[in-house]
C-alpha cells in the first residue's frame, strides 16, 4: 500500500496527463494494478475510477492480476511468426498449462504474448524477466523453464 | 589540451598506443550473449593488466553474426570478429594483440586509414555493407552511444551550431523541404512542408513530438538507431523544434524498448549539461526541453491524433481530421510529429546541404532508408539503403539469399498496413511510388522475407489477427469488419471435416464477400489504420490467388503451415504401439492395440497435430 504512495508523492498536483506514468510506476513497483492502486490513483489525479480503470484497460501493457516470478512474454511479431513463434507459444502453454495472461498455480510463471520486441533478428524469441532467449524450439521450451524452476530451488535452499 | 566544440564539449579522440575494444551490446547483442563476452573481455583486461578500454557499442546490424566484438590495437585498422562468445574472446584477442589472426576469422575490417591487415576483407567490400549507403546509422555499432564526446568527436552537434548560428528557422524549412526529405514513419509527406504548416499558425507554445512508438511486429530500426547513436536522434530534433519554433519536446517512446529509453534519458542529461538542450540556446534565445512519454503497448498510438491523446493520459483512440494537428494538436497547440528516421536525418541534411541529400535517391524519394530486414534470409539485420534500391538487391545480396536455400517466394514490406510483392516483383526499385504500384507501402520499414515454406494465407490470416486486437473500437468498420475478415480467413484455413450444411455454406458466403469488405472497410474507416487494415489481404489475394484457391476448393494448404487442412497417417511399419498418441488425441481419432501399429480415422481426425508432436518414433506422416 505504502509503495502507492511513495509513487503519488513524487507527483504532486500532478494532472491528467500524467496519468499513465504514473500508472507505469504503479505497475513497476507492485507488479500489476490493484483495486485499491487505482481507485488511490484516481483519488490523487481527481479523476473516477472508472476513467482510470478505461485508460488502463485500453493499453496492453497494464495487467490485472499478480505476475508470477518469472515472467514469460513470446514473440508473435510477423518474422517470429514466419519462423514458427506459434509452435513456441504452444509448447509453453502445454507445459505451464495456463493461456496467456495467467499466473501458474505456484506462482512461478505468468504468461504474456507481445506483438514484438523488437529483435526480430533472433526469431523466435522468447523472453524471461527481461532475458532474451534467442532462435527458440519448441524442444528446449522445457529446459529453459527448468532451469527458471532450478534457480528458484537454489534460492530457496540458500 | 582538449578540442572543444561550439558548445565547448571535449571531443574524445583516440590516444596512440591504447587498445580498444568494442563490442555490440545492443538489444540483439544482448540476447544473443553479448553480456557475458563483455564479462570474459574484462576479465582478460585486468588478468594482463592491459592499456585498454571497453566500448559497448549499438547495433551494426548484423543479428545474425552477433555477438560482435571488434579491436583496435597495435596502431593497425579496427578489426571485426562474428560470433565471438564468451569461450573465444581470449583466443583472439591473444592473436589480435600479437598482431596475428588465429584459427578465428575476422569478418572484415574498418577503412581507417592505419596499417591493414592482410587478406581481410574492408568493410566496404564486405558482402553485408558493400551494398548499403549509412547515413542514419553511420555511428551505429561504431560510436559509444553513451557518450556525447564521441557523436561530437564523429561530427556531431556542427549542424545544429551551424543553424543556431546563422540560418533563420524560415531558412531551416526551406532547406529541408528543398531536400525532398519525406517523412519515415509510412506515410510520406514533406517533411518541410509539414513544418511550415506548423510555422504558419500563431501561437505561443508549439510542441514537437518524435514518434517513436514502433509498434508494427517485424520492424526495430527506430529501436536501433535510438540504442545505437540516441545523441543524432537529439541533435534532429533540436533542428525541428528550432525550425517549427517549439519550445518543448516529446519522445514517445514504446515501453517495451528499456536499453532505448535508458540510452535516450542519459543523452538528454548529457546533452542539458553542456547547454545543447535548456533555456537560451547558445545566446540565441533558443529553448528546448525534452520530455521521455513511454508507450503502454497501443499499436494504434503509432497514429498521430490518437499518440496525442496517449500523450494526454487519454485513452488512445484516434480524432477525425481537420484540424490537423499542426494546426491544433498537443493540448490544443500546433504540434508537428515526425518519426525517428526522420529527424535523424536531419543532422545529415543539414551538413551536406540540401542539394546535394536530394541528389541521393530517385526522382521522388530523396535520401536513404533504414530497413529491418528478418525472415527467412541468411543474413538478418538493419540495413540502409539508397531509396531506388531493388529488392532483389535486398534479399540476394546484402541478406545473402533464402535460408537452407530454399525458394524464395516474398517479401512482406510496411507491416500490418503494407502487403507482399511477390517474386516477378523483385527488381522493383524501391520508393514510396513503387511499392504502392505493387499494392505495398513503405511502412517505417519492415522487410520479412518469405521462403516457400510460408503460408500467404496464413500470414494474411496473422495480420488480420494483429490489427483486431489491436483496432481501438471507435469507428465501426474497423472494429467489426477486421473482425469478420479474420472469421472468414479463419474459415478458409479451418478443418473441413465434421461441420455441418450451414457451416460451409457460411464459409463459402464470406469467400465470396471478402474483397468487397476489404473495400469497405478501408474507404470508411476513420483512422490510418483501419483505412490500411485490409492491405495484407488485398495483396495476398492479387499476387497468390492460387494460394487461396488451394485452401477454398482442394482445402489443401501449399506450404503445410495451416494444421487443420493437412492429412495425418500412421506410417505401420515404424509404429510400434506405445499408445501415446492414442492418449493424446482430443477426439479419440487414434485406435489399434497395444503394441500393434495404430490408425488414424479420417473421418474423426481434426487435424490438431497432437500425435505429430508426441510420437517417439516419427511415425506420424504429414501430407
Amino acid at each position: 500500500m505504502s509503495e502507492i504512495k511513495t509513487v503519488l508523492e513524487k507527483y504532486p498536483n500532478a494532472k491528467r496527463e500524467s496519468l499513465i506514468a504514473i500508472l507505469q510506476e504503479v505497475q513497476d513497483k507492485e507488479g500489476y494494478l490493484s483495486r485499491e492502486a487505482i481507485c488511490q490513483v484516481g483519488e490523487h489525479l481527481k479523476l473516477p475510477s472508472a476513467k482510470v480503470y478505461g485508460v488502463a484497460t485500453f493499453y496492453n501493457q497494464f495487467r490485472f492480476v499478480k505476475p508470477g516470478i518469472f515472467k514469460i512474454q513470446v514473440c508473435r511479431g510477423t518474422a517470429c511468426h514466419v519462423k514458427g513463434s506459434l509452435k513456441v507459444l504452444e509448447a509453453v502453454k502445454n507445459e505451464l498449462k495456463i493461456e496467456p495472461g495467467q499466473t501458474t498455480k505456484d506462482g512461478l510463471f505468468s504468461l504474456e504474448v507481445v506483438a514484438c520486441i523488437g529483435a526480430c533478428g533472433l526469431a523466435p524469441v522468447m523472453a524471461v524477466n527481461g532475458e532474451f532467449h534467442a532462435s527458440m524450439a519448441p524442444e528446449n521450451v522445457k529446459k529453459i523453464l527448468n532451469t527458471y524452476r532450478e534457480r528458484t530451488k537454489d534460492e530457496q535452499s540458500k | 589540451m582538449n578540442k572543444v566544440n561550439d558548445f565547448g564539449i571535449p571531443v574524445k579522440e583516440k590516444q596512440t598506443g591504447k587498445t580498444y575494444i568494442y563490442v555490440g551490446t545492443g538489444t540483439c547483442g544482448l540476447g544473443a550473449g553479448a553480456g557475458k563476452t563483455v564479462k570474459a573481455i574484462n576479465k582478460y583486461i585486468r588478468d594482463k593488466g592491459l592499456n585498454a578500454e571497453l566500448v559497448e557499442v549499438g547495433c551494426i546490424g548484423m543479428c545474425t553474426a552477433e555477438p560482435i566484438m571488434e579491436i583496435k590495437a597495435n596502431g593497425k585498422n579496427r578489426i571485426s570478429f562474428a560470433k565471438v562468445t564468451e569461450d573465444k574472446a581470449a583466443a583472439i584477442l591473444d592473436n589480435v594483440l600479437a598482431g596475428k589472426i588465429g584459427d578465428i576469422k575476422p569478418i572484415y575490417q574498418y577503412s581507417e586509414g592505419l596499417e591493414k591487415w592482410d587478406s581481410v576483407l574492408s568493410m566496404e567490400e564486405y558482402q553485408f555493407f558493400k551494398y548499403q549507403k549509412r547515413l542514419v546509422l553511420a555511428n551505429c555499432g561504431i560510436i559509444n552511444p553513451d557518450s556525447i564526446e564521441e557523436y561530437v568527436a564523429a561530427g556531431g552537434y556542427k549542424a545544429l551550431a551551424k543553424i543556431i548560428g546563422g540560418m533563420t528557422p524560415d531558412e531551416v524549412c526551406d532547406t529541408v523541404e528543398k531536400s525532398g526529405l519525406r517523412g519515415r514513419g509510412g506515410g510520406g509527406f514533406s517533411t518541410g512542408k509539414k513544418w511550415k504548416f506548423a510555422r504558419a499558425s500563431a501561437a505561443e507554445q508549439k510542441y514537437l513530438i518524435c514518434n517513436a512508438d514502433e509498434g508494427d511486429p517485424g520492424a526495430f530500426m527506430d529501436r536501433a538507431v535510438i540504442e545505437g547513436d540516441p545523441h543524432r536522434l537529439i541533435e534532429g530534433m533540436a533542428i525541428a523544434a528550432y525550425g517549427i519554433g517549439a519550445s518543448k519536446a516529446y519522445v514517445y517512446i514504446r515501453a517495451e524498448y528499456p536499453l532505448a529509453i535508458k540510452r535516450i534519458i542519459n543523452a538528454i542529461e548529457q546533452a542539458k549539461h553542456y547547454g545543447i538542450l535548456g533555456k537560451n540556446i547558445l545566446n540565441s534565445g533558443f529553448s528546448l526541453d525534452i520530455l521521455i512519454k513511454k508507450g503502454a503497448g497501443a499499436f494504434v498510438c503509432g497514429e498521430e491524433t490518437a499518440l496525442m491523446n496517449s500523450i494526454e493520459g487519454k485513452r488512445g483512440m484516434p480524432k477525425p481530421r481537420p484540424p490537423y494537428p499542426a494546426v491544433r494538436g498537443l493540448f490544443d497547440k500546433p504540434t508537428i510529429i515526425n518519426n525517428v528516421e526522420t529527424l535523424a536525418n536531419l543532422p545529415g541534411v543539414i551538413n551536406i546541404g540540401w542539394e546535394k541529400f536530394s541528389a541521393i535517391g530517385t526522382k521522388t524519394s530523396k535520401g536513404t532508408k533504414v530497413f529491418a530486414l528478418s525472415g527467412k534470409v541468411k543474413n538478418t539485420g538493419l540495413i540502409e539503403v539508397v531509396m531506388g534500391t531493388t529488392l532483389r538487391r535486398i534479399v540476394f545480396d546484402i541478406g545473402g539469399g533464402i535460408e537452407k536455400d530454399k525458394k524464395f517466394k516474398g517479401v512482406q514490406i510496411g507491416g500490418p498496413s503494407g502487403g507482399c510483392i511477390p517474386e516477378q516483383h523483385l527488381d522493383i526499385e524501391i520508393d514510396y511510388e513503387s511499392l504502392k504500384t505493387v499494392g505495398a507501402m513503405m511502412g517505417s520499414g519492415g522487410m520479412v522475407v518469405m521462403d516457400e515454406g510460408t503460408c500467404m494465407v496464413d500470414i494474411a490470416r496473422f495480420f488480420m489477427d494483429f490489427i483486431q486486437k489491436e483496432s481501438c473500437g471507435k469507428c465501426i468498420p474497423c472494429r467489426e469488419g477486421t473482425r469478420r475478415m479474420l472469421e472468414i480467413l479463419n474459415g478458409i484455413s479451418s478443418s473441413y471435416r465434421n461441420k455441418t450444411a450451414a457451416q460451409t455454406l457460411q464459409r463459402f458466403k464470406g469467400v465470396m464477400s471478402l474483397r468487397k469488405l476489404a473495400d469497405v472497410i478501408k474507404s470508411t474507416s476513420l483512422c490510418g489504420l483501419g483505412q490500411t487494415a485490409p492491405n495484407p489481404v488485398l495483396s495476398t489475394l492479387r499476387w497468390f490467388p492460387e494460394e487461396y484457391e488451394a485452401h477454398i476448393y482442394e482445402r489443401k494448404c501449399p506450404a503445410g503451415v495451416c494444421k487443420e487442412l493437412l492429412n495425418y497417417k500412421i506410417n505401420e511399419k515404424k509404429c510400434k504401439g506405445c499408445t501415446l498418441c492414442a492418449g493424446k488425441c482430443p477426439v479419440q481419432a487414434i485406435k489399434g492395440a497395444k503394441k500393434a501399429p495404430h490408425y488414424i480415422i479420417e473421418d474423426k481426425c481434426i487435424g490438431c497435430g497432437n500425435c505429430l508432436e508426441v510420437c517417439p518414433f516419427k511415425a506420424v506422416e504429414v501430407s
